[in-house]
């Protein structure tokens, strides 16, 4: 139960975050393809920029989790066609749904039957790469 | 309570977000929001027909929990602490309504893209059914999303995540810029 807790409340956080800071509204993704605003750049930039000391802070210490664990950070296998073909496929849908997997689930909250929809296509997908996988260059 | 009603600027929500990622790091987990449709999946089933799905999703249950909190975070925040919606770039405003989309700055979503009386239609259902499926399939193909690859990756220097965020860029330039004006 406390475990429950903890992580849904990550989430209860995230999920108000995503819709104050509207990176979960089409019409900001939309700007930001646009190169109209600072906005998602801003956000995108300053996680990142703070992120790279944190994980460099945290690697150095050898610092540990909560649990007492060695805190480790999987390093991403290497390759190119399937992080520049899956990216182009993600950034197609994500412009043109305004929402990426975060965003989608927050939206629920709108009530609007769409989301639905919106979260179908995007398990339809992943059930479908699972399906092609071995068929896909990697 | 100006500071909870108005939009959150930049430069506190994107510190959130690496807040965010701290946590869940030294929760001994990682910040990937599309893992969870994985999991999903398995959970469905999909485990007898295909070994990709076939892992002990109670392992990863935790990004369960995770997704419940933000579906919560994200009804209470639209319902009761988002009384004005985003406010875009007059330009884009603009550029939206040569394109037919006439509710900028006054929805958080677009209607005339999200509302059901699209959704009866079989251009809006293909739409939306069409942009989370790109949104699903990418995300696996590319071994992770904006959190996994663009915060995670990016803050751990991780080449792929490079790659794979020009191919995010790559892939909503091209839907804005080309296809956008030709569906709409």
């Amino acid at each position: 139960m406390k475990k429950f807790l903890s992580f849904f409340g990550i989430g209860l956080f995230l999920g108000i975050l995503f819709i104050k800071s509207e990176v979960a509204s089409w019409f900001r993704i939309y700007e930001m393809f646009q190169f109209k605003s600072f906005h998602m750049y801003g956000i995108i930039g300053s996680a990142i920029v703070l992120g790279i000391i944190v994980v460099k802070y945290l690697k150095r210490n050898q610092s540990k989790d909560f649990n007492g664990n060695e805190i480790i950070i999987n390093e991403k296998d290497k390759g190119f066609t399937r992080y520049i073909a899956g990216g182009i496929i993600f950034g197609l849908g994500w412009a043109l749904a305004g929402a990426c997997p975060g965003p989608m689930y927050v939206l629920l909250g709108s009530m609007l039957p769409s989301i639905l929809v919106l979260i179908l296509g995007a398990l339809l997908g992943t059930f479908v790469y699972g399906a092609l996988r071995t068929k896909l260059p990697h | 309570m100006d500071i909870i009603y108005s939009t959150w600027p930049w430069y506190v929500a994107g510190p959130l977000i690496t807040l965010t990622m701290f946590l869940l790091l030294k929760m001994g987990k990682k910040f990937g929001m599309s893992s969870s449709l994985r999991t999903m999946c398995s959970i469905g089933g999909a485990g007898k027909l295909m070994d990709f799905f076939k892992f002990d999703w109670k392992k990863d249950a935790w990004n369960l929990y995770v997704v419940a909190g933000v579906i919560v975070g994200g009804f209470i925040a639209l319902q009761f602490l988002s009384p004005t919606a985003p406010q875009i770039n007059p330009d884009v405003v603009a550029q939206l309504q040569e394109l037919g989309i006439n509710s900028t700055n006054t929805e958080f979503l677009p209607t005339e893209l999200f509302s059901i009386e699209s959704l009866l239609t079989v251009k809006g259902f293909a739409i939306i059914l069409i942009g989370g499926f790109l949104v699903g399939f990418g995300a696996r193909y590319a071994g992770g999303c904006t959190s996994g690859h663009a915060i995670s990756g990016l803050s751990n220097l991780q080449l792929p995540s490079l790659i794979a965020v020009i191919g995010f860029f790559i892939g909503g330039l091209i839907m804005v810029h080309l296809i956008f004006p030709l569906i709409f």
